[in-house]
């Protein structure tokens, strides 16, 4: 099983990556959320899958046959702050279309500005 | 154990949510952002002379026991710290009032500013490495705010490539954390310290090492990493740009301060001289940027990243005298960044322009301002008896104690780069042919000299005055030294 994750992340970062060196920034903004989804599935992966055993410590589960809470705890709190990290993104990538007039980042290098 | 340490972290995040309830009052925003701020700084400062009576402070909360629970430390440090992130809110705050702009007060600036106060000044504070993210997310979040704050062009333009950045390194952050977990189990620094000596296989840790030598060097905008920074922080106004310069990239230093102190020393060979090679390389090519550049922001801007080099290696030695003088540079370097970019945002103000060569004569009009200046940029430089001056001197000898002496020689020299480069503004700025300035009213040009003034005599203090707070340093300097001291006062509550 952790085999199957790690292509899967992989293939996630690999996606990620992709599409955030592309110019169009909506494919930047879907690559950042993927990046993020990785990283995700690989704080879970690293705790060790617990398999079918509950997350907590009751009567008549030993101690040895549990599976780990941390990790969820973790990516819950790692999930919420993508989350409000990518929604401020589009709002921002909205914003910017409105100002600027174009979501190509070739031409929001800013030179004209700079000397 | 004592709640204490809670206090600047819960104080402003109490103001800030009250602030963001009423954001059209003018005068009851400005009035409670404020308050905030100096609150704050009176909870550090009595969080200061505790730490510095009773040793290091820890809490675990919600009554876990110690690597259990999310644990908050507060050591001299970063005690330190806090205050002087609370000094440079209070006065960013001031000096906000006359420069900022009435539309931006009124949509949510002050509470973006205090908010950016709770994370920098939680993750100063912070013992867990998964918190600490979480409060590097809520400092990132507030500066996300501020960094497009009033929505012109050039900052809508940056603040992308801002945004992208930070959530590549926050990313890569998620990732360490999740491969430090499956090596070690935890994520309680002072656990960590523990386990990690333990732990045999050290090819694995060094690999985490640098995953979080890279994240920590996002932030903290070393060597290569700093090609974000330049752009990013030139299109906020500067009150914003005081504030990031001063504090943001600190939070990245102090990071790796604390991990490679703490934790990361089970291969020093290879991760610390690195980090002295890297830190070596942040200063080249800060130098490089400092002298190119005809713009005053940009000037003080890449001085940004010769300072985070300095601070750096002398981490890197990791012996006394580098340790000490790393700290005292980094108070300092915060210090008399916010300073320096009060004042060229003065000079930009009456000019106009940012551009150095359109200026000129200033000295003849404002010259109690030329010489504030002249006193910050030799407090920059280092020149004795300034407050750069003991820092870089210790570092210095910390580098020729240790291994990497080239590199102190290569601080030595640069120190002149930095001169030359700040001293230049002084000579197109203030000497020269007077060139016509914007009218400025006197109680306007006021209100933002006056906070300018006291922050630069606070710097001047505290390089005159070095010597009283040699003892916090040192106390600081010690706790990194002795992972042990740390280590005790969380585990053993």
């Amino acid at each position: 099983m952790e085999i199957i994750m790690s292509v899967a992340i992989g293939f996630l970062f690999m996606a990620a990556v992709y599409l955030m060196l592309s110019k169009s920034l909506i494919r930047i903004i879907i690559g950042t959320g993927l990046l993020s989804h990785g990283a995700h599935l690989l704080l879970l992966t690293m705790g060790g899958l617990g398999g079918n055993s509950p997350p907590v410590v009751a009567e008549g589960v030993s101690v040895s046959d549990y599976a780990d809470p941390l990790p969820q705890a973790l990516i819950l709190t790692a999930i919420v702050i993508s989350f409000a990290v990518t929604s401020f993104f589009l709002v921002l990538a909205y914003r910017s279309y409105q100002e600027l007039g174009t979501d190509n980042m070739d031409l929001l290098r800013g030179t004209e500005d700079y000397e | 154990m004592s709640n204490l340490l809670l206090f600047p972290i819960i104080i402003p995040l109490f103001f800030a949510t009250i602030l963001m309830i009423f954001p059209k009052r003018l005068k009851f925003q400005r009035i409670i952002a404020a308050i905030a701020a100096g609150t704050t700084l009176i909870a550090a400062l009595f969080l200061l002379a505790k730490v510095n009576a009773d040793g290091v402070q820890a809490v675990t909360l919600g009554s876990w026991p110690a690597p259990f629970g999310i644990s908050m430390v507060s050591d001299p440090l970063s005690a330190l710290l806090v205050v002087t992130t609370s000094i440079i809110t209070l006065f960013v705050v001031f000096y906000s009032f006359p420069t900022i702009g009435v539309k931006r007060e009124q949509s949510y600036y002050y509470p973006a500013v205090i908010f950016l106060m709770v994370g920098v000044n939680g993750a100063f504070t912070t013992g867990d490495i998964f918190n600490l993210f979480v409060f590097v997310e809520v400092l990132l979040m507030a500066s996300y705010t501020l960094i497009v704050h009033g929505g012109e062009k050039p900052q809508l333009r940056e603040s992308i490539k801002y945004l992208l950045v930070n959530i590549i390194s926050s990313a890569l952050f998620v990732a360490a954390v999740a491969f430090l977990y499956s090596v070690t189990g935890t994520l309680n620094m002072a656990d960590l310290a523990v386990k990690i000596p333990q732990i045999e296989e050290t090819g694995i840790l060094t690999v985490i090492a640098v995953m979080f030598l890279m994240v920590f060097g996002f932030k903290a905008a070393i060597f290569p990493l700093y090609f974000w920074l330049p752009g990013s922080y030139y299109s906020p106004p500067i009150p914003i740009l005081a504030l990031f310069g001063a504090l943001l990239t600190k939070v990245g230093v102090y990071a790796i301060m604390r991990t490679y102190t703490l934790f990361f020393t089970m291969d020093i060979a290879f991760t610390h001289e690195l980090l002295g090679i890297i830190a070596i390389l942040t200063i080249l090519a800060g130098c490089v940027g400092a002298l190119a550049y005809f713009d005053v922001k940009k000037i003080i801007i890449y001085n940004i990243i010769i300072a985070v080099g300095v601070i750096l290696f002398g981490i890197a030695q990791l012996n006394q005298p580098g340790v000490d003088g790393s700290i005292f540079y980094l108070l300092h370097d915060m210090l008399i960044k916010a300073s320096l970019f009060f004042l060229v945002g003065i000079v930009a103000v009456l000019f106009g322009t940012s551009d150095l060569r359109k200026m000129g004569g200033l000295i003849k009009t404002y010259p109690f301002l030329g010489w504030t200046y002249l006193v910050a940029a030799f407090g920059l430089a280092g020149i004795p008896p300034l407050s750069g001056f003991p820092g870089k001197l210790l570092i210095v000898q910390g580098g020729f104690e240790g291994p990497q002496f080239w590199g102190s020689i290569v601080i030595l020299a640069t120190s002149l780069i930095v001169l030359l480069s700040a001293v230049r503004i002084f000579i197109y700025a203030f000497w020269g042919e007077p060139v016509e300035t914007v009218p400025l009213k006197k109680s306007v040009f006021n209100q933002m000299f006056i906070p300018t003034v006291i922050l630069v005599a606070i710097t001047v203090v505290f390089g005159v005055g070095a010597e009283l707070f040699m003892p916090f340093i040192s106390g600081a300097g010690e706790v990194l030294l002795n992972p042990s001291i740390y280590i005790d006062a969380v585990l053993k509550e």
